[in-house]
């Protein structure tokens, strides 16, 4: 039993979820849903821990669905980088159901709350999907599967504020676009080597050189996932989506989606395609290492200027995602695996800030602004407490998991002769600093409305606390998430480099 | 040149219903318009991926124990077949939420509904202001 269990794990994490998500329609009962649903969440995690455990044992798991040999058949292929973002969506599934449970009543009608917690589990089986396939038009339909399902529950939010429905439907076009230019990518790299899986095309591509097809194929694939991963200046859909949808869904998505993009964006430009190319060590260069940049000031700017926290912390999403962009456009071995520390360790920290922010909206049961949270850090004690914590890991103060990750990436910075780009990441951490101190100075320092009469429910705050617990945790000892990202990184650079 | 040009005709006309398509995306303020611009870019995608199938003098890939046969390649096909499932899935997601705006702001003008939430949004964040004003004195 246990056997066969390991010997299919890379296809049980991603039917657990699917399979789960037609069940739970079915179920009237929304307390028995969201049981359902965080019983499937907690065994995705536990097979990918056990998945973890194997890829550590054997370096990488093919998997061969149907027991159709690759390449000619799909693989599922999960190796030491792959499995990062399996975990980070599976931990934050997790967490982000158990904060469900209070939460999702209070915003959507009890007659569609097992069609949202469907959704919900249909698009993390969409994202964990999108990181285990190595198979480029697999990755296609995953990248529709949770697109797709999470349109719908952002569109969930509509029951309360309408302007839901228009970022849903932006965010709908948008990705749509973003997945048709991926496909159209695909579809000249396979006219022009005649395969389909990952691994298979970088070696045919390996022995063509200058081909035009080959060049427009990988601008319109790297354009594809870049709408989907938000990189400035395609961040458009972004932060409407993030503050319009669900409390509990945004805390899903700003922790996960993006995430799962990102790692295929760094699929394609080192795995599929030779970072030694030039077609590669040009995009990087001249194309995104400014874009990453601007994306770290404009996010930030644009974070400063905004009431609406919800948004902010969507702005602010923007701009790190330009962190690791950026850590990935440096390009050398210490920085890529910068690049997938701060990956893991900003889906902690964005969660937790999310679910610190949708709870106190909860409480007050108002649009989340600067001005409705005055004085509210006093009425709720742990929340306000993991909130400062989480926003000191945003900034980057040592002890916090953020801090690791800026280390890192500046580390890297500067030992690839960039000092100028380690000065600039200072800078707009220093910046980030403004916007999170304007939040956290209406919590405490602005008087209070009234006196608002405020029970914080343990339901809601202990998955807040877990989440702290893990922004310290990886802070204070962070030699797992930095050695499993070190094996990634040499795993995609190739060793020699 | 005129046979060369013209030997890629399909091309041409996947990158006219490209364009055509990504056009109405981004140029048309209607939301309906919108999503018939999604098709059309969807559907130019589909034509690409048919013409790589086609090998010419190719047969459908029957198999007739003739060994000479050439046969064209139905792998494009497949997956053209999987990608016109999603196509489908993306504009009845797409065409709901256009109703379910309709119904809620009783317009589907780009214009009209940006108005609204410009609105909406200052508004907001004006009262709450003023809440908060009355409550200090």
């Amino acid at each position: 039993m246990i056997d066969i269990i390991i010997k299919n794990l890379p296809i049980l994490v991603v039917l657990t979820p699917l399979m789960m998500s037609l069940i739970v329609v079915l179920i009237s009962n929304n307390f028995l849903s969201w049981l359902l649903t965080l019983f499937t969440t907690l065994i995705t995690l536990i097979f990918s821990l056990l998945l973890y455990q194997e890829v550590y044992l054997h370096t990488a798991i093919s998997y061969a669905l149907g027991n159709w040999v690759p390449p000619l058949g799909i693989e599922y292929l999960i190796d030491k980088v792959s499995i990062i973002p399996i975990i980070i969506i599976a931990l934050i599934s997790f967490l982000a159901t158990f904060f469900a449970s209070k939460i999702m009543p209070a915003e959507i009608n009890n007659s569609s709350i097992s069609k949202v917690y469907s959704l919900w589990l249909l698009a993390i089986a969409g994202l964990i999907g999108l990181v285990t396939t190595g198979d480029a038009f697999n990755l296609f339909v995953f990248l529709e599967i949770s697109s797709l399902a999470s349109v719908a529950l952002v569109a969930m939010g509509g029951q309360k504020d309408k302007q839901a429905l228009v970022a849903a439907y932006n965010y709908l076009i948008l990705g749509a676009i973003g997945a048709t230019f991926y496909v159209i990518g695909v579809g000249l790299l396979y006219g022009i080597t005649g395969t389909l899986n990952l691994a298979d095309l970088s070696n045919r591509i390996a022995e063509i050189s200058d081909n035009k097809a080959l060049i427009a194929g990988f601008g319109f694939m790297v354009i594809g996932i870049m709408l989907k991963a938000a990189v400035f200046p395609l961040h458009i859909w972004l932060p409407r989506a993030y503050a319009y949808a669900p409390s509990a869904v945004s805390v899903l998505l700003a922790a996960t989606a993006t995430k799962a993009s990102l790692y295929i964006l760094a699929r394609i430009l080192f795995s599929v395609f030779d970072i030694s190319d030039n077609l590669v060590t040009y995009t990087l260069q001249y194309i995104i290492l400014p874009l990453s940049i601007l994306a770290m000031f404009a996010g930030t700017i644009m974070a400063i200027y905004e009431k609406d926290i919800k948004r902010l912390l969507a702005h602010s999403s923007i701009a790190q995602i330009g962190y690791i962009t950026l850590a990935f456009a440096i390009g050398t071995k210490a920085s890529v695996a910068a690049g997938f520390i701060h990956l893991f360790n900003h889906a902690l920290i964005k969660g937790a800030l999310f679910m610190a922010i949708t709870s106190m909206g909860f409480y007050i049961n108002k649009r989340i602004t600067i001005n409705n949270l005055s004085g509210l850090g006093r009425a709720m004690p742990i929340t306000f407490v993991c909130f400062v914590i989480c926003s000191l890991s945003l900034a980057g103060i040592p002890l916090t998991a953020g801090f690791i990750s800026k280390l890192y990436i500046i580390k890297a910075s500067i030992s690839a002769d960039g000092i100028w780009i380690a000065f600039l990441i200072l800078a707009s951490s220093a910046l980030s600093v403004v916007y999170l101190w304007k939040m956290i100075e209406a919590l405490w320092f602005h008087e209070s409305p009234k006196e608002p009469n405020i029970k914080e429910k343990p339901e809601i705050y202990i998955a807040l606390l877990m989440i702290t617990f893990l922004n310290i945790y990886f802070g204070l000892d962070a030699s797992i998430v930095v050695n499993s990202s070190f094996e990634a990184a040499n795993q995609l650079l190739g060793v020699q480099k | 040149m005129i046979s060369s040009t013209l030997g890629v005709w399909n091309y041409w006309i996947v990158f006219f219903l490209m364009m055509i398509g990504l056009f109405l995306v981004i140029g048309r303020k209607n939301l309906l318009k919108k999503i018939v611009g999604l098709t059309i870019f969807q559907t130019s995608v589909f034509l690409l991926y048919i013409t790589f199938g086609k090998i010419q003098g190719g047969t459908p890939p029957i198999l007739n124990n003739i060994n000479e046969t050439v046969y064209s390649n139905p792998l494009p096909h497949v997956l053209i077949l999987t990608a016109i499932v999603v196509g489908v899935a993306t504009t009845a997601l797409g065409l709901s939420l256009v109703l379910r705006i309709n119904s809620e702001y009783g317009s589907i003008e780009e214009e009209d509904i940006s108005a609204e939430d410009l609105i909406d949004y200052h508004d907001l964040i004006e009262t709450s202001k003023k809440i908060s004003v009355k409550f200090k004195k």
